[in-house]
């Protein structure tokens, strides 16, 4: 793995960074944390935190501090696809439970474990504002809601077919 | 020089008068005795400090002459300022008394109560605190939190779980090194400090943090032949120090040095040098200077602070010496509140343990080793 | 039908797009602030309209912003709360996902009347595509003139930016959105200093909710006044709702506060009744932190008149027998649900997004969801119960921000209304691990089938 964003990661960095004042590019650190999270295997190696901090001109501590801070970045490798599945309230009352037992099952693993083929993690989130479409749960960037078993399990070769369409 | 604005401000009916600009957690100190707040995270000589422990909570009730009405939610005394005309209740507010018990046993919750091993037990703040405010005993019945095993160096020790997250240690290591190089990690209940602290060891004054660490997460690892404070006689010292003002407190038995610290005043905190600031002394001083002949011996130090250190010795009645007068006086009658009993939370407490007899490093098995003999 | 202010267009095919925003009357409430209207009068028209924060507190808006302070040569910042993490609230992610340019031309008159060029919206790092969205809508706003250098030739520097947070609850609240849009940990400050005195950057700042700052824009177009004749008393304008849970038709709603919860419940425009033909237990009106109302006391105050979906109607009783308005947050419970389980997920909530600051929030949410899954799970005693109000009642008002009472009122409330329920729980363990307390008493009077 290279830990160095490459021309196109170093121009967005540059975007991200240009949204703050003169010397106040320390308020960039989360959103570069997102794009190095994504530009490293989604999730964030000590040494891409010192690179962030080396980027932003600021102390290691002070990248630490934030990253383990938020419950986006991850501090372990995961899986390729991460079902991050709601698990509060008002994905509780509409069934939320049922879906996550009926993860487990199909992927054969814990809230928290990747699959031995390190496709897919299960993670139990909190609430991530889709109440009204829930059960759901958020792979990646979006949102897959009104789930139900049958979906779940479209959902699953869905992402398998995208890995072998890959290779 | 102008003149000074001076604002009259009024504790658990004492009357004094502070400069505008102090704290209600300073004013109440300068009345002194039991009508100050405890404090576990603020420290007056570093900046930013304070506003999280929530132990001095005061109810404000009267916001000032000019607008007298009562502050709706209980304050936290060291983070406000005081008004003109402003009238604060501390012991003599239920409300208050009932929160400050609610905080001490959230402090409580998730701390080891291991004092009987715990280096810092007879000047820990918690440990005073759970006395004054405590209850007899905890009505937590889950497992404690614990944390993974981190090794700060050969300096000092750090006990995370232990920790009350006062920041305290945060805002030292950030105020007295010009890069900041420790923080906290984490949220929530499994927030703890970095250990990154260790890159900061480097720091010629970074042993401070020991000092400032109200509990017993942060202490002296080169405390030698670990003993009970309560044993050794605290001298006031100094030595010619190139780093640092070299004006320390010696703990001593006999004449070998046990432990060296920065001289503390009676609400716990680093005393002023002559010079006006703060007297932190470098880790030479600290950590590396362990022979009497090191030192010029002023004599002993006077103990002001109502803790077990003062009263020599740990068996029978510990912080029993309340200035239960002044409590009395202004808390028309009613005697404070001591509760816990620590002799009731581990068997090395009984006073049938002779701790003095204990050898070595005093760590869990020897205690109940010997209290099995005992 | 109701009023519709904000929602009107939102079905207008391409309304995403500026073109279309455009073509439908977008922009022209912009274009009349900045070019026909002082800063003061915009304030003053904001003022008289009544509009009150949408992010859950419900400050008058138009007071915040006579509040900022205005130092020479100092910037001045107008902040976005797009942070929307209160469970059960997901209005402004419709707002920002379907009418991007309304919550932009929002900002754009706020700016201006704040005199901030530089505007921040913080958006919940999970809505990443709605950051998207509002990105290429900044984009084209700015290809068109209205954000950027001399804006419509009124000398009046704005730029728009997106921030995505990283995933806490906490950075919805003011102060600690502001310590991370710095890059630091979303830790509350404590106060004072207040943000409209020394906030973003120690500069002066207002942080405005996404659906406040959209408000903006028809009480421009249509005057203050005008705005607060829609509603009634102190509850001025339309409110959007989200609504979720066991209802037919979950989603988000405007509404002129004028309706009552049993016609936004049972009607067709809105909920559209119980999901399932069940009947309705209780119901939790304005997001999960305000308390949660059984159904009889939803309906009714207690003083037995209709309740409404207002701010002064909701908190109708108080604590007693009253919610709040919250943030518009609607979660329906019907007669299966678990009281105690979904206390318990709302206090695992808070537990999880505590920043762990202060020791009453840090130590007790934790404790509270320990107790509520061990009566969860079958091992309850009797003395939990009293255990836990003790427990909420130490956090409530004794922490640096308002989490702390977040976290504590939805225990009390559980405990307050559906104490029978937790004993239940208790005296029969093993019954409770396979069958519910259900409905009992609570139940609305109206809509029991016979
Ligand atoms: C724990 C906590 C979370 C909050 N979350 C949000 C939020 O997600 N969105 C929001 O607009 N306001 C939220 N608020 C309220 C804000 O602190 C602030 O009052 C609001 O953004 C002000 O905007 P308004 O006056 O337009 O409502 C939260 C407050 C607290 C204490
Ligand atoms: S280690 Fe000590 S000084 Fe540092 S936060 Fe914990 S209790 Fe405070
Ligand atoms: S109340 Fe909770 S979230 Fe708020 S500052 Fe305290 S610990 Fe943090
Ligand atoms: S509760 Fe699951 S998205 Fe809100
Ligand atoms: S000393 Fe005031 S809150 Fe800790």
């Amino acid at each position: 793995m290279s830990l160095e964003f490459n021309n196109e990661q170093m121009t967005e960095f540059n975007r991200l960074v240009a949204h703050y004042p003169e010397g106040k590019q320390k308020s960039a650190l989360l959103p570069v944390l997102h794009l190095a999270q994504d530009s490293f295997g989604g999730w964030l190696p000590t040494e891409a935190m010192d690179y962030v901090a080396s980027l932003l001109q600021i102390q290691p501590i002070e990248v630490y501090e934030v990253a383990t801070f938020y419950s986006m970045y991850n501090l372990k490798p995961v899986g390729k696809f991460v079902f991050e599945v709601c698990q509060t309230g008002p994905c509780m009352i509409s069934g939320s439970d049922n879906i996550i037992a009926y993860i487990q099952k199909q992927l054969a693993i814990k809230p928290g474990e990747t699959t031995k083929d390190g496709m897919f993690t299960l993670k139990l989130v909190e609430c991530l504002g889709a109440c009204g479409y829930a059960p759901m749960m958020q792979v990646g960037k979006i949102y897959r809601e009104h789930l139900t078993k049958e979906k779940v399990d479209a959902i699953i070769v869905e992402y398998r077919m995208q890995i072998v369409a890959l290779n | 020089m102008s003149e000074q604005t001076l604002f009259k401000v009024t504790v658990d009916n004492i009357t004094i008068e502070v400069p505008a600009g102090t704290t209600i957690l300073q004013a109440a100190r300068q009345i002194g005795g039991a009508v100050a707040p405890p404090a576990m995270c603020y420290y007056s000589k570093l900046e930013g400090t304070g506003g999280k422990c929530r132990t001095c909570l005061v109810e404000v009730s009267k916001g000032s002459e000019k607008d007298p009405r009562p502050m709706p939610k209980l304050v936290a005394s060291c983070r406000t300022i005081v008004m003109d005309g402003m009238e604060v209740k501390n012991i003599t507010s239920e409300k208050v008394i009932d929160a400050r018990a609610g905080v001490v046993e959230f402090l409580l919750l998730n701390h080891p109560l291991d004092c009987p091993i715990c280096d810092q037990a007879g000047e820990c703040h918690l440990q005073d605190l759970s006395f004054e405010h405590g209850k007899a005993d905890t009505r937590y019945e889950f497992q404690r939190r614990t944390f993974k095993k981190h090794d700060l160096g050969k300096h000092i020790q750090l006990h995370m779980t232990r920790c009350i997250l006062c920041y305290r240690c945060v805002f030292i290591a950030d105020q007295l090194t010009n890069k900041r190089e420790h923080g906290i990690l984490d949220r929530g209940d499994h927030a703890e400090i970095a250990t990154h602290i260790e890159k900061s060891l480097g720091n010629e004054f970074i042993g401070n943090v020991i000092d400032v660490c109200p509990v017993g997460a942060l202490t002296d690892k080169t405390f030698r032949f670990k003993n009970r404070v309560w044993f050794l006689k605290p001298m006031d010292a100094h030595r010619d120090c190139p780093t640092c003002s070299g004006r320390v407190t010696l703990w001593n038995r006999g004449d070998e040095v046990f432990r060296v610290t920065a001289r503390k005043d009676e609400w716990g905190e680093i005393e002023d040098n002559p010079d006006g600031k703060p007297g932190w002394i470098c880790n030479t001083c600290r950590f590396d200077k362990k022979h009497t002949n090191d030192w010029i011996i002023e004599g002993p130090r006077a103990i002001s602070r109502q803790s077990v250190i003062a009263q020599g010795h740990y068996a029978g009645n510990v912080g029993m010496t309340q200035p239960t007068e002044i409590f009395k006086a202004v808390n028309d009658g009613r005697a404070p509140h001591l509760l816990m009993d620590i002799h009731n939370e581990s068997e090395v407490n009984l006073p049938s343990v002779r701790l003095s007899e204990i050898e070595g490093p005093s760590h869990g098995t020897s205690f109940n080793n010997n209290s099995k003999n005992a | 039908m109701g009023v519709k202010l904000l929602l009107e267009k939102a079905n207008v095919p391409g309304i995403r797009t500026y073109d279309v925003y455009r073509r439908e009357g977008g922009y022209a409430a912009a274009e009349k602030a900045l070019k026909e209207m002082s800063i003061e009068a915009i304030v003053e028209e904001v003022k008289k309209s009544g509009l009150r924060g949408r992010g859950g507190a419900g400050f008058p808006a138009g007071m915040k912003w006579s509040f900022i302070a205005k130092p020479e040569g100092v910037p001045r910042h107008l902040v976005c709360n797009a942070d929307e993490s209160e469970p059960g609230t997901f209005k402004d992610r419709y707002l920002m996902e379907f009418l991007p340019h309304l919550l932009l031309e929002g900002l754009l008159i706020s700016s201006f009347a704040l005199g901030s060029n530089d505007t921040y919206i913080y958006i919940r790092g999970e809505y990443a595509w709605v950051a998207t969205i509002l990105e290429e809508a900044i984009i084209e706003a700015t290809k068109n003139g209205w954000l950027g250098k001399n804006i419509l030739g009124t000398g009046f520097d704005c730029m728009i930016h997106v921030h995505r947070g990283a995933g806490a609850y906490i950075c919805g609240e003011e102060t600690a959105l502001i310590e991370s849009l710095e890059g630091k940990r979303g830790n509350p400050r404590i106060k004072p200093p207040f943000p409209a005195i020394q906030g973003l950057w120690m500069r002066p700042t207002v942080v405005n909710n996404v659906e406040t700052l959209a408000a903006v824009v028809p009480i421009i177009k249509m005057g203050g006044e005008e705005y607060a004749k829609i509603g009634v008393g102190r509850s001025t304008g339309t409110k959007l709702i989200s609504a979720c849970g066991n209802i037919n038709k979950p989603g988000v709603y405007e509404i002129d506060m004028t309706i009552s919860v049993e016609d936004f419940i049972y009607s067709d425009e809105y909920c559209g009744g119980i999901a399932n033909g069940k009947k309705l237990k209780a119901c939790i009106p304005g997001g999960s932190s305000v308390p949660i109302l059984p159904a009889n006391l939803l309906l009714k105050t207690a003083k037995g008149e209709t309740r409404y979906m207002n701010y002064e109607s909701l908190s109708d009783g108080g604590f007693a027998t009253g919610s709040m308005m919250g943030s518009g947050g609607f979660i329906v419970l019907d007669e299966d649900q678990c009281i105690v389980k979904n206390t318990l997920t709302l206090a695992r909530f808070y537990r999880h997004e505590s920043c762990g600051q202060c020791s009453p929030c840090r130590e007790g949410t934790g404790w509270m969801e320990k107790i509520l899954q061990k009566i969860e799970l079958g091992k309850g005693e009797s003395s939990d119960i009293d255990l836990l109000w003790d427990i909420q009642r130490k956090i409530e008002g004794n922490t640096i921000c308002p989490l702390g009472d977040a976290a504590a009122w939805p225990v009390a409330a559980a405990i307050r209304h559906f104490r029978d329920e937790f004993e239940w729980h208790i005296q029969n363990r093993a019954l409770s691990q396979t069958s519910n307390f259900g409905l009992q008493h609570y139940a609305d009077p109206i809509h029991v089938p016979a």
